[in-house]
C-alpha cells in the first residue's frame, strides 16, 4: 500500500467496484479478444445484474471494450460511441451462486468470427480478478504484462516457454498452467515484469503444441 | 522506513525530527516507492487538480445522475452561499457546497480522486480547497496536506478498513473526515500532535455510522454525508487547533472503529438491505429502479 492507493485512483465515478473495476475486465476482454470486438454478449452477475444502469457497469465494461481507461470521461457515452463504431452489443443479467458477486462474463466476437470469453469479477477497490478465459478457468489480476499461451498439456512445452523468456532476460513475477484434462487443452497464465515483444511472442508461438500467444498491458 | 501502524508514532517522529507529519510521509514514500519526492509531488498535484475541477463541474451543474437520485444539490448550495443567506458562516457553508459538488459529479459518471473511496470523494477535497481559497495558501502546501490525509489514511486503512462493505460508512465518509481534519490542522499550522487529536475527534463522532446506500447505488445518502463529513472535519479541526485534546488516543478510536465494524450485521454494510436502504421510500426507490 501506497500513499496513491489512499488518495486515488483518479477514475470516473460513482462506484471503484462497479465502474472502475468494469471498465478493467472490458479492457482485458479486449486485449484477449485482439483488439475491438464486432459483436459483444456480456452476462452480469450478483451485485452487477442489480445494481449495474445505476452505477453505469453497463458503460464501463463497453469503455473499457473500447480501449479506454477508469478515468476516461467518455465513459458515460461509451454506449454510443460503440454504435457509432460499428459494435453491437447485449447485455444479460444471470445467476450462478458459484461466482464473486461482482462478475461478468463477456463473449466477443470479432470480425472473423472468432469467439472469446473473458469472465472477470471486481473485487473491491477497483481491483480485478479474471477467472475464466473461453472454456479454462483461470486465475489473474492484470497488475503484470501478462502472457496467455493456450496450448496441448505436453511435456516439456512450460520449459520451452520459459527458456524463450530466460534468454530474453525476461523476469517471471509468477506462471500458472490451468488444464482441462490430463494431455487436453491448457492455458499458461504468465506474469512478467518486463513487457514481451512482438518478435519474443512469434518465437513463442512457434513452440510445438502452443497455439497461440496473447499479452496483456498492465492495467493499472 | 515508517510501518503505518500507529498515528501516535507518525506525530511523534514528526514532533522529534522537528518536522509536520507530511514532509515525514512524503520522505519515507519516496524511500519506499523508490521514486523521487518532485515526482511524487507532481504525482499528488494531478490529483489535487483533479479534485479542483469536479469541485468547480460540480457547483454550476443541474444534471442528474442515471437514476435521477442525485444532482443539482450543490448548485442550489452554492446559490444560497453567494446570495448571503449562510446560517454558519462562509467557510462552512462553501465546503458544504463543494462537498456536495465532488459527490454529485462522481454520481454522475465524472472524473473524481478516490480519497479513500469514490463514495468517500467529496471530503477531503472540500474541505482543503475552500482552506486554500479562504486563507490564500499556495497550492503547493495544499499538495503536502494531501500527504497527511494519505498517512494517517494508510494507519486507517491497515488497523481498521477504509471499505464501506467492510467497516460501514464510518470507514469510509469517517476516515475521509479524519483524514481531512488532520490535513486541515496542518495547513492552519497546527502541531501533529494536534493532527493526530484533530483525526481522533472526526472518527469518535462517527463511530457506527452504517452504510445503507439506496438501491445499492452510490448517491442516498452518500452525497448529503459527504457534505457532514466534511463538516465533521472542520468541527475536529477548529477543536484540535484550540488546544482541545481527544481523551481516547486516536490509535484506540481507530481500534474501536474496527471492532465496531466487525460487530455490524451484514445487512448494514454496502449490501442495501438495512438502514435507510430498508425504508419504504428506500424499497420504493430501488424497485422503480431496478425494475
Amino acid at each position: 500500500m501506497n500513499v496513491f492507493d489512499i488518495i486515488g485512483p483518479i477514475m470516473v465515478g460513482p462506484s471503484s467496484s462497479h465502474t472502475a473495476g468494469a471498465v478493467r475486465i472490458g479492457k482485458i476482454a479486449r486485449a484477449v479478444s485482439g483488439g475491438q470486438p464486432a459483436v459483444v454478449t456480456i452476462e452480469l452477475y450478483g451485485s452487477f445484474a442489480q445494481t449495474y444502469k445505476g452505477h453505469g457497469t453497463d458503460k464501463a465494461i463497453i469503455a473499457g471494450l473500447l480501449g479506454m481507461a477508469p478515468d476516461d470521461e467518455r465513459i458515460k457515452d461509451s454506449l454510443e460511441l460503440a454504435r457509432e463504431l460499428g459494435m453491437t452489443f447485449k447485455f444479460r443479467k444471470s445467476q450462478n451462486k458459484e461466482v464473486h458477486p461482482n462478475t461478468a462474463l463477456i463473449s466477443a466476437v470479432d470480425q472473423t468470427g472468432k469467439k472469446t470469453i473473458v469472465q472477470g469479477s471486481s473485487v473491491g477497490g477497483g481491483r480485478i480478478v479474471v477467472n475464466r478465459i473461453n472454456e479454462i478457468n483461470v486465475k489473474f489480476n492484470g497488475e503484470y504484462y501478462t502472457l496467455l499461451i493456450p496450448h496441448t498439456d505436453t511435456p516439456g512445452v512450460i520449459a520451452a516457454v520459459t527458456n524463450l523468456l530466460a534468454d530474453q532476460g525476461i523476469n517471471i513475477a509468477e506462471l500458472n498452467m490451468y488444464r482441462s484434462h490430463r494431455g487436453g487443452e491448457a492455458m499458461m497464465v504468465i506474469e512478467t515484469d518486463q513487457a514481451v515483444k512482438g518478435e519474443q511472442i512469434s518465437l513463442i508461438e512457434a513452440v510445438k503444441t502452443v497455439k497461440k500467444a496473447v499479452l496483456i498491458e498492465p492495467i493499472y | 522506513m515508517i510501518s503505518y501502524d500507529s498515528i501516535q508514532e507518525l506525530a511523534d517522529k514528526a514532533k522529534k525530527k522537528g518536522k509536520m507529519i507530511s514532509e515525514l510521509v512524503l520522505e519515507d514514500q519516496a524511500l519506499q516507492m523508490e521514486r523521487s519526492r518532485e515526482e511524487l509531488m507532481e504525482e499528488m498535484r494531478k490529483s489535487l487538480q483533479v479534485m479542483a475541477e469536479a469541485a468547480t463541474k460540480g457547483l454550476t451543474a443541474v444534471s442528474k445522475s442515471a437514476s435521477g437520485l442525485s444532482g443539482g444539490d450543490a448548485n442550489k448550495m452554492r446559490q444560497s452561499v453567494n446570495a448571503g443567506q449562510t446560517l454558519s458562516g462562509k467557510v462552512l457553508s462553501e465546503t458544504l457546497a463543494k462537498a456536495l459538488a465532488i459527490a454529485e459529479v462522481n454520481a454522475c459518471m465524472g472524473r473524481i480522486v478516490a480519497a479513500p473511496t469514490a463514495g468517500s470523494c467529496g471530503i477531503i477535497p472540500a474541505v482543503l480547497l475552500t482552506l486554500k481559497e479562504e486563507n490564500d495558501l499556495s497550492e503547493n502546501q495544499v499538495v503536502m496536506s494531501l500527504f497527511t490525509a494519505a498517512g494517517l489514511g494508510m494507519v486507517i486503512a491497515k488497523k481498521a478498513s477504509i471499505s464501506g462493505a467492510e467497516g460501514g460508512c464510518q470507514a469510509e465518509c469517517g476516515s475521509a473526515a479524519a483524514m481531512a481534519a488532520a490535513a486541515a490542522v496542518e495547513l492552519m499550522g497546527g502541531t501533529p500532535q494536534m493532527c493526530a487529536n484533530a483525526c481522533a475527534i472526526a472518527l469518535k463522532s462517527v463511530l457506527g455510522l452504517v452504510c445503507d446506500p439506496v438501491a445499492g447505488l452510490v448517491e442516498v445518502p452518500c452525497v448529503k454525508r459527504n457534505a457532514s463529513g466534511a463538516a465533521n472535519a472542520l468541527i475536529a479541526a477548529e477543536m484540535a487547533l484550540a488546544g482541545i485534546e481527544s481523551t481516547i488516543p486516536v490509535d484506540e478510536v481507530i481500534g474501536a472503529m474496527k471492532a465496531i465494524g466487525d460487530a455490524m450485521p451484514k445487512s448494514l454494510k454496502e449490501t442495501a438491505e438495512g438502514g435507510l436502504a430498508d425504508t419504504p421510500t428506500g424499497k420504493k426507490i430501488a424497485r422503480d429502479i431496478l425494475r
